[in-house]
């Protein structure tokens, strides 16, 4: 399957914006690593190693009532656009799409499962990365998803698994559950009050740790901050799940504080970057993809603290997703440069907010009275 | 690895890396850790960025060396202890029997234990100690579903156990 207009819509139910506190909680997203008995783990691999996990997984695959229904995409046959795509929309991570220039290695594959958020990965870092990417705060159903498949794929093949260390990985630091669980939050409250550093220090030392958009090593961009457990050893699986659960619904308590602060502190001041944001995010007519995330940050604090009612969490969501550059490149059909990418994301932007965003100017709300109305 | 100058103190680790827009303006922010810290902006303690590599590299070489003679490499995939330190990969199933000893010093500090109390695995072709072991596992997790009141999650423990337990 070379051509990904064909499989538009994989990994994209998490847009939807349901699932708890959704305007906080982007996505949530529980991963389990496995490596099969009797082969080298992925670092280590030989061409013949790889392609004899592929086959076993594509036989496995089809015998598996959950993923028989879906795709086997082989990365080194997939175009460099597709591959691109996926790793936006986190189907696959930058390990498995290889270095630049070379591309995936042989036995490089995703399996896609359409609009099922299940997906995995085959030939990573670990043989097997098995995946579900759900709507807002739904740790527990997302690791239930995971479970099941799991038990499915564990009954046909043989799993690395010992007695004290638990399931084998690559990595130390995945062994024992292999699981990682990751909540993908949107924190500006904490940022702009200048708590966040205190709450991120306090994740540590609760076992949990934080990274960027895009996972490890990572920037944090637009007040995205990614939530995982620190450790896989040691716990059980819904032990895990349930302490980040825990942590994570306190996270939001710590931010809708901190949102309140800014309301009563800082109303215009605040109001002022939400409008400021979504002025430029309307008619600016060049982008990058770092300011636009910057620029949605505000825009979705205001629509959170319903200062822009005419904007759905979906539509911001849609907009994370569709304004990277792989995406813009699928919709203009051809490759874009830089300054023609910048061009095409600000007028995707435009377009979006003309039709989904209607915000109707906002000279009553606190105009009279806002304390700190810029001067000009 | 970065190397980044930190703005701040100019010192060459910088490994924060902030955008804001202030006034309208966009900037980026590259930090160490100090600087990142005076700023309210402190990574965890142990961030998920530090490499398990410089973490391996500590490791006390004489414990290591003492424990792992004749147990230097791995009789199946060939990973020598050394190149784990570098990569902080392990080659294959059989390297955590081979690097037991260093690999149990490594978990207890980056996990806190060693013992794995998850999901028992059930190898397609199980003998009987791991049937035992996994409807062990089986048993205790629907124990917990039972006490959180998950009655759904525990009816289908329920049905896994049934499946495995003799008639």
């Amino acid at each position: 399957m070379e051509d990904f207009a064909s499989i538009p819509d994989y990994g994209l139910s998490w847009l939807e914006a349901s699932g708890d506190h959704a305007d906080i909680v982007l996505s949530t997203r529980v991963r389990l690593a496995r490596n099969l008995q009797g082969q080298a783990f992925g670092p280590r691999a030989r061409v013949n190693d790889r392609e004899a996990v592929l086959q076993r997984f594509r036989a496995c695959a089809e015998r598996c009532e959950s993923l028989r229904a879906g795709t086997l995409l082989e990365l080194p046959d997939a175009g460099v656009r597709t591959r691109k795509i996926l790793l936006e929309r986190r189907l696959v991570s930058r390990d498995l799409l290889g270095e630049e220039g070379e591309g995936p290695a042989r036995g490089a594959a995703v399996h896609l499962s359409g609009a099922d958020p299940l997906s995995v990965m085959v030939n990573e870092e670990d043989h097997l990365r098995v995946q579900s990417l759900v709507s807002g705060l739904r740790i527990e159903e997302a690791w239930r998803m995971v479970d099941r498949l799991d038990e499915e794929l564990g009954r046909e093949l043989p799993f690395a698994y010992h007695s004290e260390f638990g399931y084998l990985t690559s990595c130390p630091t995945n062994v024992g559950t292999g699981l990682r669980a990751s909540v993908f939050m949107h924190l500006p409250g904490l940022v702009l009050t200048k708590e966040i550093g205190k709450v991120l220090q306090g994740l540590g030392q609760v076992g949990l740790t934080f990274r960027g958009l895009y996972g490890e090593g990572s920037e944090v961009v637009g007040n995205f901050f990614q939530v995982s457990n620190q450790t896989t050893l040691g716990k059980a699986e819904e032990d895990l799940v349930d302490h980040l659960d825990k942590v994570v619904r306190q996270v939001i308590q710590y931010e809708l504080h901190a949102r309140q602060i800014l309301m009563r502190d800082a109303l215009g001041v605040t109001e002022d970057k939400i409008w400021r944001a979504y002025g430029l995010l309307r008619y600016a007519r060049s982008l990058s993809f770092e300011e636009l995330m910057n620029l949605l940050s505000g825009v979705r604090l205001g629509v959170s603290l319903k200062l822009l009612p005419g904007l759905r969490v979906y539509t911001l969501n849609k907009m994370m997703i569709f304004t990277q550059s792989a995406h813009l490149e699928q919709a203009a059909g051809r490759d874009l440069p830089q300054t023609e990418s910048d061009a095409h994301r600000a007028a995707y932007v435009r377009r979006v907010l003309a039709t989904e965003g209607y915000v109707p100017a906002d000279d009553s709300a606190s105009g009279g009275e806002s304390p700190d109305r810029p001067e000009g | 690895m970065s190397e980044m100058v930190c703005d701040h103190c100019g010192s060459t680790d910088a490994v924060v890396h902030l955008t804001q827009i202030v006034n309208n303006e966009m900037s980026t922010y590259h930090l160490c850790e100090k600087c990142a810290a005076e700023k309210g902006l402190e990574t965890t303690p142990e961030p998920a960025g530090v490499p398990l590599t410089d973490f391996l590299a500590q490791m006390g070489h004489e414990q290591v060396e003492e424990a792992e003679t004749g147990g230097n490499q791995c009789s199946y995939c060939g990973l020598t202890f050394k190149q784990f330190k570098e990569t902080g990969r392990l080659g294959c199933p059989h390297c955590y029997e081979t690097f037991s000893y260093s690999l149990r010093r490594l978990l207890r500090r980056v996990h806190g234990g060693t013992q794995h109390v998850g999901k028992v695995y059930l190898p397609p072709d199980p003998s009987a100690s791991e049937m035992e072991k996994r409807l062990e596992g089986l048993r205790r997790r629907l124990h917990r579903a039972i006490e959180s009141e998950d009655f759904e999650r525990a009816a289908e423990l329920r049905d896994q156990i049934r499946s495995l337990e003799p008639a």
